[in-house]
């Protein structure tokens, strides 16, 4: 499952970016794959719907959001977290 | 050229029902946000808003008016007459011909379209009420306004989100002191808050769950306000002549555009906007004491806004103060430049400065005189009011004090 969850969320970024997902590195930020705020949001957004839960990011304080957003892998485990949660282990 | 003067005032919002309540609420730094009571509100992250509460519209309209009247003209209605009951002017004949109203809304009857859209969608009704449409547009408070007063100038409304009603107002400015007409009533109202309202916000992630406030580092947020502001504005020889009650004047206005961005603010367009306003005023930086902010509460419109202020009044930005009222009253949207305007002139003609209030550590990003939490004296002889909205719309007004 965990390999679904990082692909699906790859390929997620990957629209957002306009890049194919083997261009998305683990270890890119969404600065450097040229995703903005609005881009960031959208991203959320897909995540949510996508795996049917829900995210807390508040687009004033992304940094003091118990969501990680500082890199494609943090995204990624903390997506993995929330589905954790959500499905009860 | 002909000058331009505010002669009558009325609003509802969450503060008060009446202009003495609402400067009250901002004299003493009280809160209007409050716990939202609306339908499905447990389906919505966000659960508080500046809400119009103890409000019963049966008491204020009969039937056939409210089938009419959505929520924002209710508010539209209940503001225009405390402005204009009590001002002295009576529309007919020429003046009547001479005269106007020009208000702003973003979303017209938001309620309207919630209710109906629930009433097809949900419920799978296949009818709606015959007057949804008339109800809803956009216009229908100016409408309103026009047939209650019998105002046959030029009329319109002005949707451009957050600056609706700075533009609003900034047009009926320009439409009395270009000669169109002598008597304009102007302002603006929203009714937002709604599930669909409110749910619309939520999905942008800038809205704050807890409170609005502005300049303050640890603000997290915008926060939803309802209600209306509605002024009179009349031409100063029309109104010095006949012996009314001036309030303050309106000296200047200027609106730009961003070009740039669907969201995000633009520190030169507001900057840009600021100091057309004082031009178009002819007044000098240092004779401007006090602006109502835009001032959202969120990151980044708080921080943009002190840097354009820093840049249109260079050393100056030091010695003025800057507050915003949306922390008391929340963000009227396309109704909030109208609700702030109160502020102004209550600066101008009481000399006292409603307060930034819930600021609770400083930014160095808004290193500016915030007016945090207690509202202050000062004599002020000139003021703007702020609005930059989404799309990269920017309106600012300068008022003076009355002649």
């Amino acid at each position: 499952m965990a390999d679904s969850v990082k692909d699906k969320v790859i390929a997620i970024i990957a629209e957002q970016a306009v890049l194919e997902p083997g261009d998305v590195t683990l270890d890119a930020t969404l600065a450097d794959l040229g995703i903005d705020s609005l881009g960031l949001v959208e991203s959320i957004f897909a995540i949510e719907e996508a795996f049917d839960i829900q995210v807390p990011f508040n687009a004033n304080e992304p940094d003091q959001s118990d969501f990680d957003i500082s890199s494609v892998a943090a995204i990624i485990a903390a997506v993995e977290g929330l589905v954790a949660e959500q499905t009860g282990g | 050229m002909r000058r331009v003067v505010i002669t009558g005032q009325g609003t509802i919002n969450a503060l008060g029902q009446n202009v003495p309540d609402t400067l009250d609420a901002m004299r003493e730094g009280r809160c209007g946000i409050t716990e939202l009571e609306l339908r499905d509100v447990d389906r919505l992250s966000i659960k508080i808003g500046g809400q119009v509460k103890n409000y019963d519209p049966e008491a204020l309209f009969n039937r056939q008016q409210i089938a009419l009247y959505d929520r924002f003209t209710q508010f539209t209605l209940i503001a225009a007459h405390q402005a204009l009951d009590g001002c002295g002017l009576s529309f007919a004949g020429e003046l009547a011909t001479r005269s106007g109203v020009v208000l702003g809304t973003a979303g017209g009857g938001v309620n309207t379209w919630d209710e109906n859209y629930r009433s097809v969608y949900e419920e799978g009704k296949n009818r709606v009420h015959p007057f949804v449409v008339p109800k809803l547009m956009n216009n229908a408070a100016a409408s309103h306004v026009s047939m209650e007063w019998n105002l046959k100038g030029p009329s319109f409304s002005v949707a451009t989100a957050c600056a609706s009603s700075n533009h609003a107002m900034g047009l009926a400015f320009q439409l009395i002191r270009g000669g169109a007409a002598d008597v304009m009533v102007t302002g603006g109202s929203e009714a937002m808050l709604s599930f669909g309202g409110i749910k619309a916000w939520e999905g942008l992630r800038v809205m704050s769950k807890d409170a609005c406030r502005p300049f303050s580092a640890n603000r997290n947020g915008m926060v939803q306000g309802e209600g209306a502001a509605v002024f009179v504005f009349e031409e100063y020889e029309h109104a010095r002549k006949r012996g009314a009650q001036i309030l303050a004047e309106v000296v200047g206005f200027a609106m730009t555009s961003d070009a740039a961005d669907i969201v995000m603010p633009s520190k030169q367009g507001a900057a840009r906007t600021i100091a057309g306003a004082l031009k178009d005023a002819r007044l000098n930086p240092q004779d401007v004491c006090y602006i109502n902010a835009h001032g959202t509460g969120t990151a980044a419109n708080d921080k943009v806004e002190c840097a354009a202020v820093a840049d249109a009044f260079g050393h100056h930005a030091d010695d003025l103060m800057i507050s915003s009222t949306k922390s008391m009253h929340g963000h009227l949207i396309g109704g909030t430049g109208a609700v702030e305007l109160l502020a102004c002139i209550m600066a101008l003609r009481d000399g006292i400065i409603a307060p930034t209030i819930g600021y609770e550590e400083p930014d160095p990003e808004c290193a500016l005189d915030v007016v945090p939490n207690v509202a202050r004296e000062a004599v002020v002889e000139a003021c703007l009011s702020n609005a930059f909205a989404f799309g990269g719309f920017n309106a600012v007004i300068a008022l003076r004090r009355a002649p």
